[in-house]
C-alpha cells in the first residue's frame, strides 16, 4: 500500500435511467491492495456503480481510473482488460463441465484446446501455492459444495489477469465457516497485493474483513470512513438516513394448542431425490419457529409442502390436530383454513411480474366473493382494495396499477406482505421475509410478524439469515440435507453452535 | 446485475415496433422483387391499389382479414397461457367439417336455427380437434407445438380422406360435398347493408366480419375482465406463482386451447358457410399459419389483431391483384411477406426494442 496509485478512482460518476436517478456525481477511492466494503440499500446504486466499472453500463458522465490510468469501459471484455475481475452473486459456471474447462471458457487461447489446458493446469497450481486457492481441476462444478464453486469463480477472475477483484453479495450462499474461509481468502489475496471490493448488506461482514468502507444512500456517496473508526449502527444510521433499531423488541412467547404439525414428512424432488426426509415439527399458536440452515437444505420444500404445493412421499399434516386427507394438501383449500404463505421467492412464486400491482396483490384470493361476482372480476373493487393495503403497508409508489416488477423489492415484499398477513392468519409460513430488503422496511417487516404472534398468530420462519432466526424466533429447528438436525432456543446457542448443525454436526449431542 | 429490462412507451410497444417489422419486411421483400426484376415500388402501390383502390377491393381485404382475426385471436388467447398453438390450420380445417355435418344432414331446418348451430359446430370441432393436443400437454407434458403441428398433418389428410371417400359428390371427381342447403348461408354483407339502404359493390365479405369483431371484443373481456382470464394469464406469465395460488394448471390448459381451438374452428364459418357453401379442400388457405404472425404482431391483444388482420388482408387482396398485373411476382411473395414479419416481429423483435429502449431512455435522461 506504498506509493502505488490507487487502485480505482472514480470521479462524478452519474448515471440516470429514465426517471430513476441512479449514480449521483460518484467519487470513490480505492486503495490498491486493501479490501474496500461498499454498502448500502437496495437501490441505494451500489451495483449500478459496478455495473458501470465492470462494462455493463455506460456512465453519463464522470471519469474512470484504473491504477491512476484514466480508462473506458463500455463491455465487460474491456474491464477484464483493465484487470478488473467480477463474482457475481448468482454465479456464472456452467455445472456439468470440469474446473478446468469453466476456468478455460472464453480464455481457450486457440482453437486447440491443448495448449491452453496446460497452461491453465500450470497456473491453476501456481495461484494454488499463492493463495492457498487449492481446487482439484478436474472436478465437476456441478458436484462442488458452494463454497468452492465461488472459488472456480474466484479463480476465473484471478487466470484472466484480475488485480481488482468485485464481490457481490459473496456470503449470500455460505454457512458461516464458508464465509470465514473466504474472507481468510480475501486478506492473503489483499496482503499480494490485490485490490478486493466487496459489496454486501451485511454489516457483521463489513466490520469483520474491511480496511475501508463507502456508504451509498439514494445514488450518492455519503460517506467513505476507515472501518477501525466506525461501528455497525453508525453505518447502518448512514444507510438508512436516520437512527435504526438493529435488535427486535419483544416479550417472551405464550404458545397456546398446535396449529400446524408434520408427521414422518418425505417429500421428493422430480428425480426422486428426498428433499424433505422424515420430518416432524409442531408449531403452536402465538410463537415463532424459525428453520435455519444454509440455502437447499430442504427448508424451500419443506415450506411449500406445509403450504400444500408438493405432495408427500410419506408421512402426513395436521392442521388443528386433524390430519389432511390426500385432496385436501391443496394451496387454495389450505388458504381457506387460514393457512398463508409469503413464499421464499417473490417474484418467481408470490407474484406475477408482468401484472399491475393490483391483480398481483390478489394472487391465491382471486376467487374470493369480495374480488367479483361470477365470472366477471369487480376491477374497482380490486384497485380499491389494492390501494388500501398499500396504505396500511406504506408500499410506495402507491400505484396500484403499476406493473408489479416495477416497484422495489422491499415494496413487492411488503405488497406480498399486506395480502397474507391482512386476511388474518392462523398459521402463516413465511419464507425469506426480508431477502433483498431495506433494513428500513426489514424493521417494519419484523415487528408485523412479532405483533403477528403477539394476537395469537402461529408462525413458521424459514431464513438463510442467521441474525434474523435468532432475533425472531421462539424456538430454532435446524435442517441440514433434508432433515432436522437440532432443534435450540435462541437464547442457548450462538451462530457457531448454530453453524455445525446446520453443517450437520451436532456437538452437545456427540458430548452427551 | 444483468442488463436493464427493455420499457418502452406504451405506443411504441403496441404500434412504433409492429410497425418498423412490418417496414422491414417490406423491404426485405422489396429486394426479392428487384431480384426478379420488377420494380418494387411500382409493385407496393398495385398492392395498396389492389387492396384499398375500390369497394370491391376493400371487400376482399376485410373477408380476408376475418380469417385471421380468427385465427390470431386463437393463437393469442393460448399464448396467454404461455401455449403456442401452431394448430390453427388443422383446427380451421375440422371446423369445416363441423359445418358440413350440420349443414348437410340437419337440411330442412330455417336458417335462424341452421346458420348458428352450424357455427355452433365449427367451434365445437375446432376445440375438439385442440383438445388431445392440450389433453396430452396438460397431462404428459408432450410439446403442445410438437403435437398441434402433427395434428395439423391429420386433420389434412382425414378431410382428403373424407371427402375422396365418405363425403364426396356422387358421380363428381372433385374432392367436395354437395352444396350446403341456402338456409345455412351466412348472408353476404353487401346484401345486408344493400337491405339497409346503404349499397356497396358485391365482395365475399359477409357477416362473419362482425361476429369476429364480436369475438374479438369478448376474448378482450375474458381475458383481462374474468376470473379465467387472470388464471389463464397466471399460469402463462408465472406458472409457479399459478401454483401457489392453487389455480389447477392442467385445467387451465385444456381450457384455452379449447377457447382457441373454437375461435380457430369459425374460420369455416367465414369461408365454408359464408363463402363456399359446400367442404373442400384447403379451403384454410395457409390462415392457421397467418395468425401466428398477426398474434405476435398485435401482441396478442385483441386490437392488436384486428388491426394486424386487416394488414394481413391488405397483403392477400393486394397481392392477389399482384399477381395478376405482374405475373412475375406470384401469390408466394404474400407468404414471403408474412414469413418475414414473423421473422421480425417475432424471431428478431429485439433488434428493433433494444435501440428504440436506449433512443427514448437517453432522451427522457437529457
Amino acid at each position: 500500500m506504498t506509493g502505488r496509485p490507487p487502485a480505482i478512482a472514480l470521479a462524478g460518476i452519474d448515471k440516470r435511467f429514465g426517471e430513476v436517478h441512479a449514480n449521483k456525481a460518484v467519487d470513490l477511492v480505492v486503495a490498491a491492495g486493501s479490501i474496500h466494503g461498499i454498502v448500502g440499500e437496495n437501490g441505494a446504486g451500489k451495483s449500478t456503480l459496478m455495473s458501470i466499472l465492470y462494462g455493463f453500463y455506460e456512465a453519463d458522465a464522470g471519469e474512470i481510473r484504473v491504477a491512476g490510468r484514466p480508462v473506458n469501459i463500455r463491455a465487460p471484455r474491456e474491464a477484464i482488460a483493465a484487470g478488473i475481475g467480477m463474482v457475481h452473486q448468482h454465479f456464472m459456471l456452467v455445472e456439468p463441465l470440469t474446473v478446468l474447462d469453466n476456468v478455460m471458457l472464453g480464455a481457450e487461447g486457440g482453437a486447440l484446446l491443448a495448449g491452453g489446458a496446460r497452461r491453465l493446469r500450470a497456473e491453476l497450481d501456481r495461484l494454488g501455492r499463492d493463495y492457498g486457492l487449492v481446487i482439484d481441476p478436474d472436478a465437476i462444478v456441478g458436484d462442488l459444495p458452494v463454497g468452492l464453486q465461488q472459488r472456480v469463480e474466484i479463480l476465473k477472475a484471478l487466470v484472466r489477469g484480475a488485480d481488482i477483484l468485485i464481490l457481490d453479495e459473496p456470503t449470500a450462499v455460505l454457512t458461516p465457516e464458508e464465509a470465514d474461509a473466504l474472507f481468510r481468502l480475501l486478506k492473503i489475496l489483499a496482503s499480494e497485493g490485490k485490490t478486493v471490493i466487496l459489496i454486501t448488506h451485511k454489516l457483521r461482514e463489513i466490520m469483520a474483513v474491511t480496511d475501508m468502507v463507502s456508504v451509498m444512500r439514494r445514488g450518492e456517496m455519503v460517506a467513505t470512513v476507515p472501518t477501525s473508526g466506525t461501528s455497525p449502527s453508525q453505518l447502518a444510521e448512514l444507510m438508512v438516513g436516520r437512527r435504526v433499531l438493529l435488535r427486535v423488541d419483544k416479550a417472551p412467547a405464550s404458545p397456546g394448542a398446535v396449529r400446524l404439525a408434520a408427521e414422518g414428512m418425505t417429500v421428493r424432488d422430480g428425480q426422486g431425490t428426498p428433499r424433505v426426509d422424515n420430518v416432524s415439527l409442531s408449531l403452536r399458536g402465538g410463537e415463532i419457529v424459525g428453520i435455519a440452515g444454509i440455502a437447499g437444505n430442504g427448508q424451500s420444500e419443506l415450506l411449500e409442502a406445509l403450504a400444500g404445493m408438493r405432495p408427500l412421499a410419506a408421512g402426513r399434516i395436521l392442521v388443528d390436530g386433524t390430519p389432511l386427507a390426500a385432496d385436501e394438501l391443496d394451496p387454495h383449500k389450505l388458504r381457506g383454513r387460514g393457512l398463508l404463505h409469503v413464499p421464499e421467492d417473490r417474484l418467481r412464486m408470490g407474484l406475477v411480474p408482468p401484472f399491475e400491482a393490483c391483480e398481483s396483490a390478489i394472487l391465491g384470493f382471486q376467487q374470493e366473493d369480495r374480488y367479483g361476482s361470477g365470472v366477471i372480476m369487480d376491477r374497482a373493487g380490486v384497485v380499491a382494495d389494492t390501494a388500501k393495503k398499500m396504505e396500511d403497508y406504506d408500499v410506495r409508489p402507491r400505484a396500484p396499477l403499476l406493473k408489479t416488477a416495477k416497484f422495489s423489492g422491499g415494496n413487492q415484499q411488503k405488497l406480498v406482505l399486506a395480502r397474507e398477513i391482512e386476511r388474518q392468519p392462523r398459521v402463516l409460513l413465511v419464507g425469506q421475509p426480508t431477502r433483498g430488503v431495506d433494513i428500513g422496511a426489514i424493521e417494519f417487516i419484523h415487528r408485523r410478524l412479532v405483533a403477528l404472534r403477539d394476537e395469537g398468530v402461529a408462525v413458521l420462519l424459514v431464513s438463510v439469515e442467521l441474525e434474523e432466526i435468532m432475533a425472531l424466533s421462539d424456538r430454532i429447528v435446524v435442517m441440514c440435507g433434508g432433515r432436522i438436525t437440532g432443534e435450540r432456543r435462541p437464547q442457548d446457542t450462538d451462530e457457531r453452535d448454530l453453524g455445525l448443525l446446520m453443517a450437520g454436526v451436532d456437538e452437545r449431542a456427540e458430548a452427551a | 446485475m444483468s442488463a436493464a429490462p427493455i420499457e418502452l412507451p406504451r405506443w411504441v410497444d403496441l404500434v412504433l415496433v409492429p410497425m418498423l417489422a412490418v417496414v422491414a419486411a417490406f423491404f426485405v421483400a422489396g429486394l426479392v422483387v428487384l431480384a426478379i426484376g420488377e420494380n418494387p415500388l411500382q409493385a407496393t402501390a398495385l398492392l395498396l391499389r389492389g387492396a384499398l383502390g375500390s369497394g370491391e377491393g376493400i371487400g376482399f381485404t376485410l373477408y380476408y382479414a376475418t380469417n385471421f382475426i380468427f385465427t390470431g385471436l386463437a393463437v393469442a388467447v393460448a399464448y396467454h397461457a404461455g401455449l403456442f398453438n401452431i394448430g390453427g390450420e388443422g383446427q380451421a380445417t375440422l371446423g369445416g367439417l363441423g359445418a358440413a355435418l350440420v349443414c348437410l344432414n340437419l337440411e330442412g331446418l330455417p336458417g335462424w336455427l341452421l346458420a348458428p348451430l352450424g357455427i355452433l359446430a365449427s367451434a365445437a370441432f375446432g376445440a375438439a380437434w385442440a383438445l388431445i393436443p392440450a389433453y396430452l400437454q396438460a397431462k404428459r407434458g408432450s410439446h403442445i407445438v410438437i403435437t398441434t403441428i402433427m395434428f395439423n398433418m391429420l386433420a389434412s389428410a382425414l378431410i382428403v380422406y373424407l371427402l375422396v371417400n365418405v363425403m364426396g359428390r356422387a358421380g363428381s371427381m372433385a374432392p367436395e360435398t354437395r352444396p350446403f342447403p341456402a338456409a345455412s348461408h351466412i348472408p353476404f354483407m353487401h346484401v345486408v347493408l344493400q337491405g339497409l339502404g346503404f349499397p356497396v359493390p358485391a365482395s365475399p365479405l359477409n357477416l362473419s366480419f362482425v361476429l369476429a369483431l364480436a369475438m374479438a371484443v369478448l376474448m378482450w373481456v375474458v381475458i383481462w375482465r374474468t376470473r379465467l382470464g387472470y388464471a389463464i394469464r397466471t399460469v402463462g406469465a408465472n406458472p409457479t406463482a399459478a401454483v401457489y395460488a392453487g389455480i389447477p394448471i392442467a385445467r387451465i390448459t385444456v381450457i384455452a386451447m379449447l377457447i382457441s381451438g373454437a375461435l380457430a374452428g369459425l374460420v369455416a364459418v367465414n369461408e365454408i358457410m359464408g363463402v363456399q357453401e359446400r367442404l373442400l379442400l384447403e379451403f384454410t388457405a395457409g390462415a392457421g399459419f397467418i395468425g401466428i404472425a398477426v398474434a405476435l404482431m398485435g401482441r396478442s391483444h385483441p386490437l392488436g389483431i384486428v388491426l394486424a388482420s386487416i394488414l394481413f388482408g391488405v397483403l392477400y387482396q393486394g397481392g392477389t391483384e399482384l399477381a395478376f398485373e405482374r405475373p412475375a411476382i406470384t401469390r408466394d411473395m404474400i407468404v414471403t411477406i408474412s414469413g418475414l414479419v414473423i421473422l421480425f416481429a417475432g424471431a428478431l423483435d429485439g433488434i428493433f426494442r433494444r435501440p428504440l429502449a436506449q433512443f427514448f431512455a437517453r432522451r427522457k435522461g437529457a
